[in-house]
This record gives structure tokens, C-alpha cells and sequence, in this order.
């Protein structure tokens, strides 16, 4: 054994699994910071964030809700959902992606700009992916649109050779089917 | 009970309801007011530290030696900031403690006030919870919660940061109620489930071994006493961590010692050969598991932690059971006997006899010395020299914490203060000062490096200003040791900073402190230099010269197996321990 094979203080990295994407749904105490423990977990022990949504969901009981989708190892996923529950504001964590059939939304607000052709393009696709206009000028729209997160993906997708501007994104909000509450 | 009070003095009364007796804590402009309660007042006494860096630690050993939640009292800005290491220190290694930060008032928050920082947003991280509270009204339901947060579940530091105007505010003050928190409720109790087919597995292992660690002791000493038990019942072997030492006793026949990179050849092969691995309290940390794809290949493993998140973090487990050690270690007891189970007997004699085998290996043999002091040797004598004595051990970080965790033997929890997870050079000296606090009339000794010590040497002025006899007993070997020999096994000897070429003479630095300074560099003379330094009232500093080039072993180097320890041979000199192919066992 060559002692040169190791200049290391720590162990290699193993081998990696598969890299998975799931939704978190965290229920958390409406206070002051707690948003910032929460991505400070995540930049701090390097998990991802692919989406984030956070609002107050229960006035009276101070609660909020945050959506996180997030990517990573089986394993990895199970650490992000035991850290967050370490987080002494947060009540608990559902694995959307795991806890059974459940909605998934956001809405994105799309502005396209053009004229002629173009503009009436625009118009033709929004109604075919049920976006509503919300702004309008002789030169531009503004489309409402919600949905699954790879429609509004399609959607901007084809509006970019139309003249797409700009979009602004919720990220995902989800809920699961039935008639149980988390 | 209600009463009116202002915020400071609120803090002092939360930290009598809730026992505090003693504060670690150094004052500042932003705690000021909270001084000024603590003069009017009787019930806490406060211990003037010389840095807040030292207050943390000193908390942690005080802590860690009495199984309480500790309480540390420091200003804002570098109050704050210094206290940082010590509170990482304290997450890592799961140390109760309430660490109070003055903050600068409510109204200049944000804006670059003197000693102003962001406290709460710079102790994230580094602590279990943390508070920044701007309304009095809130202060006595945050400094009882923040006890409950720091002792309960995983234990950890918790900072509770109070700007000087809420500190100056009136408002009603309550004592701890019996719900200290809305929310946070670990689960105490193992699922019964689990732990039925946790008995199960024990009932059919043939290559059993119990790994314990810190969370034993965390647990209380009930924890300790359910564990001899149910090691007794079972005839497993134990081995534990570092932070583990003490919760099973070093003298049973039963204990393998220390396992991990500096562990014992049995404990380690034990771990590499098992069938089944009983986790207690520990986490499969890399300086105990080595490389992950060859930690005890084909084995089944149980692992009780109250922390879910420790669970399959690094290593996937097969039965974990999330609660309290003592809570499921009394359930298991209870089942192992009403049970009657019995391990296969055949194949358990063979596992010992396996096992005593490689404990005849002798692996922490080392080549002694007759002109010059060898560091394990340094530690034997000390071992020897304080039977008699009501002993606590702190110590620093790198060789010397090795060779004192390999050397001296731990009987009880509670008796071993040292940095584990964080290796905080500097921790032994301040953690001695707090054991020393809690624990008067006995033996405190930190054994320290000399590059350590000086790391938080301000403290032995501590030490002396409220006669905490606490002994530092420095292996001096004028290397940072564990550099040196990292250097030395894997940088090719390039000793590259690990050298202090300019120590201070210790004993008249001992001496400049008002503390009695000792020096010893000759075996023959180092019993009754040892004995000298215990029989002295007073804070010693020992300067204990010791073999430079002396290596700590057995070792596992780092990326390697258990299996792949590397041994020093008692018979040969070490270079050739190092370098031959044939030292090192596969």
C-alpha cells in the first residue's frame, strides 16, 4: 500500500445515485428569520433549490407555507427533509413527490412584444394554452398563465421567437389530491 | 405569577428559575444594564472570563460535567463574534447551552452602530436555535423557551440576542411554564416496532457489536446504567467514540476501546467483521466509519438516534429507531429479558475468541523510553497517579487528545470533556474552568498540546482569580503534532509551519499568572513531578517535555478501510512502522 494514494484528510466521495427531483411542502411558524434558516440550510449544507414559494397560509395561527422543489440523491432528498424538520419554527415537511397524487402549479406572467403576424400569433397561442391577456398595447401583450411547471415552460418556449420580453414566475405551489389536508 | 420587571433583570431571573448558578461571561456597552442586575443579586454567581471564546468552552465543560444546560453572558459585536467557535463547537458535539448577546439598541439595528453585527444572522448556523428579541413582552416566554430549546431532543446552543433598550424596558415577567414551546417536541420514545425487530436481530446475530457515542452520555447517566445492562445481558462486545467514552466502563472485559482512526486494532476490526452493528447515540462520523464502501461490509445495522437527520446521512442503516438512548435502550432491555433471549452462544465464543485475538496484538504498544519521556507513557504515569482521585479530563485538540483517549481510562459519563466534531484547538484549558466550577473539590486536568494552549492560555487568569485549582498538564513536543505527522505519513516530511520555533518558558508564564509552573523531562522523575503538580492548591501549569518525533497510533489512514490500520510495532523504531510495506496490516 503506497501511503502517497491517500493526501487526504477525508474520505472519497462514493458513488453517486441517480439525481431526483421532488416537492417539498414545509409548514412553518410565521416569524421573523424563518425563511432565512431555511435557505441558509440549503446553501449552507449545499442542497439545491430549483423553485421557491413561501406565504402566510393561516393568519390566526401564524403559519405560512414554503414549496420547495429541490433536486438530489435519494439519499440526499431524505437528509434536506430531516434537516428542515430539525429547524425548531418548522412544524412538518411533506414529500409531495412521495405522499401520493397531488397538484402542482405556478403562474407566470409573459410579456411578448410584436405587431402584424406576430402579435396575432401571440394571441392565437394564448387561447390555446388557456392564458389570459391581462396588458395590452398596440405593440405588446401581457399574458396571465398558470399551470404545470413544463406547460408554462411550452408556452415561453414558443413565444420567444414571437418576441418574447420578459417573464416573471411564481414557482411552484402544490397540494395534494383528496380530501386530507397535510 | 406575574411580575414587573425590566428586560435585564428578567434575563437574571430566567437564569435563577431555570438553576442557573453559574454564568460564564465577559461585559460590554450592550449588556451593560444586564451587568448591573447581576450586581443586585445573589443567586448567580458570574465568572469573569478573559475572552468570550473561553466563556463558550468553559460553559461547554461545565455543561458537559453536570449533564445542565450551561448559560454564557456576553455584549454585542466581537462579544458576539468571539463567542462564535466555542457555540459551533457546542452545535457539533450536541452541548446544552444558553449563550446571551447583548445587541445594540432596537433603533440602530442595521445601521453600523458601534459593536454593532448581525448576530443572529452570523449564529445561524452555528447554533441549535437562535432569537433576536425586540420586545420585552416576548423576552421571558424566548429566555424559558431558549432553555428548553438547548437541553431537549439533540441538545445544542441556543442565542438569545437582546437589544440594550428591550434590556432597559418594563414588562411582566413569568417563570417556565410547562409548555415551553408551541412546536418543538422531540419524540422520547422508539417506535415498539422497530425495536422488536431490532431484539430480533440481536437474537440471531452471530458477530454482534455495540458502537455508542456521545449520545449515550447527552442521554443522562439513567442512559449509561441501561446500556451496562443490556451489554452485560447480551455479552456483546462495545466499542465507542470519542465523545462516547466513559458510558460504558474501560476496566469490563467487555470493552474494546476507542474505535475509528485512532482506535484499537480490535476495536476496529470488530466494527470491519460484525454481522450486526448496534448504533447508540453516535453518527457515523468519517473519522470513524473511514472509507463508506468498506465500513463493515455485509453487516446488518441498528442505529438509535434522537436526531432523524443523523439517520442514513452517512451510512444507510437497516432498523432506525428514532428516539431518546435511554427511553429505547430500557425498551430494549425490557424485551431482551422478558423475552429471555439469547444470543447463538456457539457462535458468540467464537466471535470473542476472534476478537481476543486481535487484542492480542497490542495495538497501542509503543517503544519505551528510559531518557526521554514518551508522550503515552506521560499519560499512563498521570493515569496511574490519579486513582485515588475524583477525576475529570479535558483536553485539546490533535496527538495528545488521542494518546489521552487512548491512555487514560474512563469509568463513568460525564468525566471526558473534549472536541470532537468541531477539533477546536484551545477548547481543554476554558472547558477546565468550567468543570473546575461545577465540580470544586476534585481533580480537574486538561491535557493540552503545547500549540493548543496557547490558543486560549489567557484563561488560566481565570482560573487563578476565582481559585480553580485546574491542572494543564502540556505534552510538550514543540510540533503541532498531528500536523507534524500528517506531514510526516503523507507530504513527504516537508514539515511545513507545524514547528513553533519560540515557546514561551511555562513556567514563568504559570508563574507571571500567579499559578504554580512545573517542568519535567526525565522518566525517572516524572511520578513525583506528577504527584507534585496534584498535591499543589493552585492552578498548575506542567511542562511536560516529551519525545518529539513520537507518532500517534494505530491509525487509519484517511480514504482506507478499517481493516487497513497501520500500527506502530513496539519491537522497531517507528520510521520502519511507517514506511514498511509489512507494517501495514491488510
Amino acid at each position: 500500500m503506497s501511503m502517497q494514494a491517500s493526501t487526504s484528510h477525508y474520505p472519497a466521495a462514493t458513488v453517486s445515485q441517480r439525481v431526483e427531483q421532488h416537492t417539498l411542502c414545509v409548514l412553518v411558524d410565521n416569524e421573523p428569520g424563518v425563511l432565512a434558516r431555511v435557505i441558509g440550510l440549503f446553501s449552507g449544507r449545499g442542497y439545491n433549490i430549483d423553485s421557491l414559494t413561501v406565504s402566510e397560509t393561516e393568519h390566526e395561527k401564524h403559519l405560512s407555507r414554503i414549496t420547495i422543489v429541490t433536486r438530489g440523491t435519494p439519499m440526499v432528498i431524505e437528509q434536506i427533509k430531516n434537516q428542515l424538520e430539525r429547524i425548531v419554527p418548522i412544524h412538518r415537511v411533506i414529500d409531495m413527490t412521495l405522499a401520493g397524487p397531488c397538484l402542482q402549479r405556478e403562474l407566470a406572467m409573459v410579456k411578448v412584444r410584436g405587431k402584424g403576424e406576430a402579435r396575432m400569433e401571440a394571441l392565437r397561442l394564448s387561447d390555446a394554452f388557456r392564458a389570459r391577456v391581462i396588458d395590452a398595447t398596440t405593440e405588446s401583450f401581457v399574458f396571465e398563465i398558470t399551470g404545470a411547471t413544463d406547460k408554462i415552460d411550452s408556452f415561453i418556449n414558443l413565444m420567444l421567437p414571437i418576441g418574447l420580453v420578459e417573464v416573471a414566475r411564481t414557482g411552484v405551489v402544490a397540494i395534494g389530491r383528496g380530501p386530507d389536508g397535510m | 405569577m406575574m411580575k414587573e420587571m425590566t428586560g435585564a433583570e428578567m434575563v437574571i431571573q430566567a437564569l435563577a428559575d431555570q438553576g442557573v448558578e453559574d454564568l460564564f461571561g465577559y461585559p460590554g456597552g450592550a449588556v451593560l444594564p444586564i451587568y448591573d442586575a447581576l450586581f443586585h443579586q445573589e443567586k448567580v454567581r458570574h465568572i469573569l472570563v478573559r475572552h468570550e471564546q473561553g466563556a463558550v468552552h468553559a460553559a461547554e465543560g461545565y455543561a458537559r460535567s453536570t449533564g445542565k444546560v450551561a448559560a454564557v453572558l456576553v455584549t454585542s459585536g466581537p462579544g458576539a463574534t468571539n463567542a462564535v467557535t466555542g457555540l459551533t463547537d457546542a452545535l457539533m458535539d450536541s452541548v446544552p447551552l444558553v449563550c446571551i448577546t447583548g445587541q445594540v439598541p432596537t433603533h440602530l439595528i442595521g445601521n453600523d452602530a458601534f459593536q454593532e453585527c448581525d448576530t443572529v444572522g452570523i449564529t445561524r448556523p452555528c447554533t441549535k436555535h437562535n432569537y433576536l428579541v425586540k420586545d420585552v413582552a416576548d423576552l421571558p416566554r424566548v429566555l424559558h423557551e431558549a432553555f428548553y430549546v438547548a437541553g431537549s431532543g439533540r441538545p445544542g446552543p441556543v442565542v438569545v440576542d437582546i437589544p440594550k433598550d428591550v434590556q432597559f424596558a418594563k414588562g411582566m415577567y413569568f417563570k417556565p411554564n410547562d409548555f415551553p414551546h408551541k412546536g418543538y417536541r422531540p419524540k422520547l420514545k422508539g417506535d415498539i416496532d422497530k425495536i422488536k425487530a431490532a431484539i430480533e436481530l440481536m437474537r440471531n446475530a452471530k458477530r454482534p457489536v455495540f458502537y455508542t457515542g456521545g449520545g449515550v452520555i447527552n442521554s443522562g447517566r439513567e442512559a449509561s446504567h441501561l446500556l451496562r445492562e443490556l451489554v452485560r445481558v447480551t455479552g456483546f462486545p462495545i466499542t465507542s467514540t470519542l465523545l462516547g467514552l466513559g458510558a460504558f466502563p474501560a476496566a469490563d472485559p467487555q470493552w474494546l476501546g476507542m474505535l475509528g482512526m485512532h482506535g484499537t486494532y480490535e476495536a476496529n476490526l470488530t466494527m470491519h467483521g460484525c454481522d450486526l452493528m448496534i448504533c447508540v447515540g453516535a453518527r457515523f462520523e468519517d473519522r470513524i466509519t473511514g472509507r463508506i464502501d468498506a465500513f463493515a461490509p455485509g453487516s446488518k445495522k441498528i442505529h438509535i438516534d434522537i436526531d432523524p437527520s443523523s439517520i442514513n446521512k452517512n451510512v444507510k442503516v437497516d432498523i432506525p429507531i428514532i428516539g431518546d438512548c435511554a427511553h429505547v435502550l430500557e425498551d430494549m432491555l425490557r424485551l431482551w429479558r422478558s423475552s429471555a433471549a439469547v444470543a447463538d452462544p456457539a457462535a458468540l465464543k467464537a466471535w470473542w475468541a476472534q476478537i481476543e485475538k486481535w487484542r492480542g496484538r497490542k495495538s497501542l504498544a509503543y517503544k519505551t523510553s528510559s531518557d526521554i519521556i514518551k508522550p503515552q507513557y506521560a499519560i499512563e504515569r498521570l493515569y496511574a497517579a490519579t486513582r485515588d482521585r475524583d477525576v475529570y479530563i479535558t483536553t485539546e485538540v490533535g496527538q495528545h487528545q488521542m494518546w489521552a483517549a487512548q491512555f487514560f481510562r474512563f469509568e463513568e459519563p460525564n468525566r471526558w470533556m473534549t472536541s470532537g466534531g468541531l477539533g477546536t484547538m484551545g477548547y481543554g484549558l476554558p472547558a477546565a474552568v468550567g468543570v473546575q466550577r461545577a465540580h470544586p473539590d476534585s481533580l480537574v486536568i486538561d491535557i493540552a498540546g503545547e500549540a493548543s494552549v496557547l490558543m486560549t492560555m489567557q484563561e488560566i487568569s481565570t482560573a487563578v482569580q476565582y481559585r480553580l485549582p485546574i491542572k494543564i498538564f502540556i505534552l510538550n513536543n514543540q510540533y503541532m503534532g498531528m500536523v507534524r505527522q500528517w506531514q510526516e505519513l503523507l507530504h513527504g516530511g516537508r514539515y511545513s509551519e507545524s514547528y513553533t520555533e519560540a515557546l514561551p518558558d511555562f513556567v514563568k508564564l504559570a508563574e507571571a499568572y500567579h499559578a504554580v509552573g512545573i517542568r519535567c523531562d526525565k522518566p525517572s522523575e516524572l511520578d513525583a513531578a506528577i504527584k507534585h503538580m496534584i498535591d499543589v492548591p493552585k492552578p498548575v501549569i506542567f511542562d511536560c517535555v516529551v519525545d518529539p518525533a513520537e507518532n500517534c497510533f494505530p491509525m487509519i489512514p484517511s480514504g482506507r478501510a478499517h481493516n487497513e490500520m497501520l500500527l506502530s510495532d513496539a519491537a522497531e523504531s517507528i520510521e520502519d512502522a511507517i514506511t514498511e510495506e509489512g507494517k501495514v496490516m491488510v
